[in-house]
């Protein structure tokens, strides 16, 4: 439907193009219709020759839908254009320095502008002079500067009028290197459409521009194809046009179908960007899960539930029959244990056979494959995210605009929220202070001493906390072994949930007691808020740690009990063979039921049921704490404050603040365990996935209805690369003990993908040599000899040595580019001074006579004087129309101006006798008048 | 309003399209605002500023005046808006709108006399913006000297006294956080 009306429309503009034929008609009729259409038409006579094409056309277009007019706007604007180019060049000649690249670009939208115009103008004039000399670029140009030339007197658009009509009939009889031209031109618009929505110009100049650039190729990709092959093209064309708009369309719907993005739009504007770049870490968080919970479920969970062995047809995939009675109930399911622990959730599950199902899907190796792929692709993103984020922080420079940041950057424009407004207001302002104070101090420090001993005693205690925290993890752990050695069932809930809650709350408790400690230090708050999440990472870590290392504990004892499980096993078996044997030799091997036959402790899967109850655990404390501690205290403050003695709200507990770094340095550590566990637990990504997707709903909610606004606003985004940076760290972390027990433990002998094996990589090379042609084994083994892998090794080392020293070099040449500007600056300045004085010389009689008249001028002169700046630099003749020109003249000259910074002259010469002189306009005495007036106003 | 005043031409809005980032239900929406805003009784396209102001979007904004100044295309620049100036401040106050649209505006919106540099005054007055409108949270002429010094240093690199585009956009670029607050979100 929309792309018939996009046709529809432009077809709608070539029409009217081509029926357009006089433009005095068309603005009859226009007149006709429209009695105020006169009025701006009379106008538009008036201004045919300002120097700015903007003011023009937000005058002359009202309606951005008047097509007929297009083509007479291309003359005026044409115009403009040259004349700013003019201007532009007497400026030049004046002063011939030019400081930098940079600030050629930023010469700002006139000359971009001009840029983007000229092609087509210069085209346009070629078409025009064609017929006579069909030659090219020199006969082009001429005719430009002669149309430069008469365009600085005033009437000659019957001419301009001429030429455009002239192209309309002229088109059929082109030459092949005209079409070729014309070709390109076309290109130019097309590419000028395409880049259009990246310009900072007002939206009727964009809407013009576009039109201009529409009726332009409607107009000639007809011509060009009216020759050979004229279907061919057209039908190109309109292929083109179909894909573009598919294209559009297609990136619309790409961005409709980002999840909750009104979600986070909506608290954005609520809460400012800190708050809502949580819920962006948090989806895309949600979104690396997906991809490792497609991964996992894909590739291993769903073979083996399909193809592999059913439940119930070997030992490591029945419950034991001690067991049996309790496996469906609720409260061991909910620990992961009986009918949840013998499923494809863990490893143990799995069967080592090589290949299952009609696919013969290699079960071992796709195992070992995703566990592997799951940690790569997350240090890819990891790795990319920090490298685009870099990448958007300009480069790693050096440079910190610590005070400009604050002042140009800080207000955040989607508050929307007065509260948050004054908050802000608030935050700035004590950022400002403190940036001063803080410069102050940075100067002169007194009492360094005791500063000094509070933060160290502070970091002693946080130590001491630390310190701590671990030892009561250790303990518990240990504690949790012996319960479980004289069996779980004599103990009640809190022995068996001992270890998760103990760590879910120092997790909780720990950072508040950091806080208080962190008052000790007297830093700036940035920088306390960077120790503190220091802190946290540290203590989260640790406890981490400590489980690990008490599972390491855990694991060599089970280790210990499946030596004597194997000893047994080998009695038993032997029993139920002398016990079969009597009976009948034939019969097959084991006829027991696999629920009663011993098995070892299977290590890999307590390990993985410990991450998933640590999971569970988590995740319930973290919502727990959601609704208590904020849906609650916030219930209790509002309803509360109706009968209380001190005002709730204000007053002590008021509302909570969302805490966006604990939140996100949670989410980080969630993502730690998960890595840590999905090689044991497959299913841990799916709970992960789960878990986000409800912590999404639930702290959207959260937020909206029981938080406040935070009191001290942190622009998250600054810390962006902080946070990925920690991610990254406990991705490596995360990533370490898993390698470790992949390579140096010997897998279970009877449960799991890998049991029968030495090590678990083994898998690797039992496919190289089964699955692969003997070649292949052999150039795998060449390429992994050491003499092959350790230049390979000095080559990257020394590539990253090369890469940082050109990185060093750059630095210093930028460093060098800046004292240079420098120093050329106050060249130039020194330059330009000497010049107006110079220059001031012979005007001096003429400022003195004006000297008694600026008094009498009124008080908004210095709006004038930039009108008469515009002019100066133009054709002089057109007074009358500069200064009718209001603000939009001062934003086109301003710039352009100051780009040249060696046109002002320095701020201590600012006085009427030696403003720069212009050379081309010798007798205007109330212009300078009223530009020396202003001067004394600034 | 709703009813066939408010409704939006098609071929308006695919034009529309090509200019702007936006989706085409977006501008449907925003011309619902924008006619909300609009006084039933003039004839007059544009709204004024006053109307502009009291949209919750830019209610609580210190920059309010100047956003409505910059994208105004008026005569006389009373800071009333068409739909056109409308969708051009929501074009650049966007996502999608490129760190140098986003900073030009900023740049204008900032230099608050009109003359495209930031002088001393303008980031007077800046400061005065940001601080809010309360005289206790106000800097005082100590601080404030010191503070526009201290910016003046770190910014202007060709040392002229003012800040000026290139040198403001060189300053922008290098922020983490401007493109993600220079925002606002109807």
């Amino acid at each position: 439907m929309p792309r018939h009306k996009l046709v529809a429309s432009e077809s709608d503009v070539s029409i009217e193009v081509d029926a357009d034929f006089t433009e005095d008609r068309v603005r009859e009729v226009k007149n006709e219709r429209n009695p105020k259409a006169k009025e701006r038409d009379t106008k538009r006579k008036l201004e045919i020759h300002k120097t700015t094409e903007q003011k023009t056309e937000n005058k002359k277009r009202k309606r951005s839908h008047s097509k007929q007019r297009g083509k007479r706007n291309i003359d005026d604007e044409d115009k403009g254009g040259e004349q700013i180019s003019k201007q532009k060049k007497n400026r030049k000649n004046k002063k011939t320095k030019k400081l930098l690249t940079e600030e050629a670009e930023g010469e700002g939208y006139i000359t971009k502008q001009k840029k983007k115009r000229r092609p087509q103008v210069d085209e346009e004039n070629a078409n025009a002079t064609k017929q006579m000399t069909p030659e090219g670029p020199p006969k082009k140009k001429k005719r430009a500067k002669v149309q430069v030339e008469s365009s600085s007197e005033s009437e000659d658009s019957s001419s301009e009028k001429e030429s455009s009509e002239e192209e309309e009939w002229k088109v059929t009889a082109l030459t092949p290197e005209e079409l070729e031209k014309l070709k390109e031109a076309v290109d130019e618009k097309k590419k000028l459409i395409t880049i259009l929505r990246g310009k900072p110009w007002p939206m009727l100049k964009k809407l013009q521009t576009l039109k201009e650039s529409h009726d332009f190729l409607e107009k000639f990709e007809g011509a060009l194809g009216k020759g050979k092959a004229k279907k061919l093209y057209a039908y190109k064309v309109m292929m083109l046009k179909r894909w573009m708009k598919f294209q559009r369309d297609f990136e619309n719907f790409k961005t409709a179908c980002i999840p909750w993005e009104m979600k986070i739009k909506d608290i954005e504007s609520h809460f400012g960007s800190s708050v809502a770049s949580y819920f962006i870490f948090l989806r895309w968080m949600y979104g690396i899960n997906m991809i490792l919970f497609g991964l996992t479920f894909g590739l291993v969970m769903v073979p083996e539930a399909l193809m592999g062995k059913p439940y119930g047809s070997m030992p490591r995939k029945t419950v034991p029959r001690a067991e049996q009675a309790s496996a469906m109930d609720f409260a061991v399911l909910w620990d992961f244990g009986g009918y949840a622990k013998y499923s494809v959730l863990f490893y143990g599950y799995y069967n080592s056979q090589r290949a299952i199902g009609w696919l013969k899907f290699r079960m071992p190796l796709s195992y070992f494959l995703v566990g592997v792929g799951t940690v790569a692709y997350s240090y890819m993103v990891v790795i990319r995210t920090m490298a685009r984020n870099a990448n958007e922080q300009g480069g790693g420079d050096d440079t910190n605009f610590n005070f400009s940041w604050k002042m140009f950057t800080s207000w955040d424009y989607l508050i929307g929220n007065p509260e948050t407004a004054d908050n802000k207001f608030a935050s700035i302002t004590t950022s400002f202070k403190e940036a001063i104070v803080e410069e102050q101090e940075s100067r002169k420090d007194d009492n360094i001493h005791l500063t000094r001993f509070f933060r160290v005693l502070a970091n002693f205690l946080v130590l001491c906390c630390l310190a701590g925290s671990g030892y009561l993890i250790y303990f518990v752990v240990r504690r949790s072994q012996k319960f479980a050695l004289e069996g779980l069932e004599n103990y009640g809930w809190w022995e068996r949930n001992e270890v998760n809650m103990v760590m879910s709350l120092l997790g909780m408790f720990c950072p508040m007691l950091f806080d208080v400690i962190s008052n000790l230090e007297n830093y700036h708050p940035r920088i306390a808020l960077q120790w503190q999440l220091g802190r946290i990472f540290a203590l989260f870590l640790g406890n981490l740690y400590t489980f690990i290392i008490a599972l390491m504990d855990e694991i060599n004892l089970k280790r210990k009990e499946e030596e004597t499980v194997k000893l047994n096993m080998t009695v038993w078996m032997a029993n139920l063979h002398n016990g079969t044997l009597a009976e009948n030799s034939t019969a097959p091997p084991i006829t027991a039921d696999p629920a009663d036959v011993p098995r070892g402790p299977c290590w890999e899967t307590m390990v993985g049921q410990e991450f998933v109850r640590l999971i569970i655990s988590d995740t319930m404390t973290t919502y727990i704490t959601l609704l208590i501690g904020d849906f609650l205290r916030a219930v209790m403050v509002r309803f509360f404050n109706y009968c209380w003695c001190w005002d709730l709200e204000y007053g002590f507990p008021s509302y909570s603040e969302f805490d966006v770094s604990g939140n996100v340095l949670g989410l980080i550590f969630n993502q730690g365990m998960i890595w840590m566990g999905a090689f044991y637990a497959p299913c841990l990504p799916a709970l992960n996935v789960l878990r986000l997707h409800v912590s999404m709903y639930l702290q959207c909610w959260a937020v909206m209805c029981c938080n406040v606004p935070q009191e001290r606003v942190f622009k998250a985004s600054g810390s962006n690369n902080f946070y990925m940076a920690m991610l990254l760290v406990i991705l490596f972390l995360s990533t370490l003990p898993a390698i470790y027990t992949i390579v140096s433990i010997p897998p279970s002998f009877d449960c799991g993908p890998f049991s029968g094996k030495n090590r678990m990589f083994d898998v690797i090379q039992e496919t190289l040599e089964m699955d692969f042609p003997a070649w292949f084994g052999k150039v795998f083994s060449y390429a992994s000899n050491p003499g092959l892998v350790l230049p390979f090794l000095l080559l990257m080392v020394l590539a990253i040595y090369y890469l940082q020293s050109t990185s060093k070099t750059y630095k210093k040449a930028n460093a060098e580019l800046k004292k240079k500007l420098q120093a050329q600056n106050e060249e130039n300045k020194k330059k330009n001074k000497r010049a107006a004085l110079k220059a001031s010389d012979p005007e001096e009689a003429r400022n003195s006579a004006s000297e008694q008249q600026w008094h009498q001028i009124n008080n908004n002169a210095s709006k004038k004087e930039m009108d008469t700046w515009g002019c100066e630099r133009g054709q002089n003749q057109h007074v009358t129309t500069c200064t009718r020109q209001s603000a939009a003249v001062k934003r086109q000259c301003g710039p352009a101006d100051l780009h040249n910074p060696s046109t002002r002259p320095p701020p201590a010469q600012r006085n009427p006798a030696t403003h720069g002189y212009l050379p081309g306009n010798p007798h205007q005495p109330s212009l300078r008048m009223q530009r020396t007036s202003s001067l004394k106003l600034q | 309003m709703g009813g066939a005043a408010s409704q939006l031409p098609k071929e308006m809005v695919s034009e529309y399209q090509m200019i702007f980032f936006f989706l085409s239900g977006f501008f449907l929406r925003a011309h619902k605002r924008f006619s909300e805003l609009q006084d039933r009784d003039s004839l007059s396209s544009r709204v004024p500023m006053e109307k502009i102001l009291t949209m919750p979007e830019l209610k609580s904004n210190p920059f309010r005046r100047r956003i409505c100044h910059v994208f105004s295309t008026s005569e006389p620049n009373d800071g009333s808006l068409t739909f056109e100036d409308f969708l051009d401040l929501l074009s650049a106050f966007s996502d999608s709108a490129t760190l140098e649209i986003k900073s030009h505006y900023a740049f204008r919106i900032f230099d608050f006399d009109d003359d495209g540099t930031l002088d001393a005054g303008d980031l007077e007055k800046l400061v005065n913006c940001l601080t809010g409108d309360t005289d206790e949270t106000r800097l005082n002429p100590e601080e404030m000297r010191q503070l526009i010094k201290n910016i003046l240093e770190e910014s202007d690199i060709d040392k002229d006294g003012t800040v000026n585009l290139s040198e403001f956009q060189h300053v922008i670029s290098r922020s983490p956080d401007f493109v993600s607050s220079f925002k606002i979100v109807l």
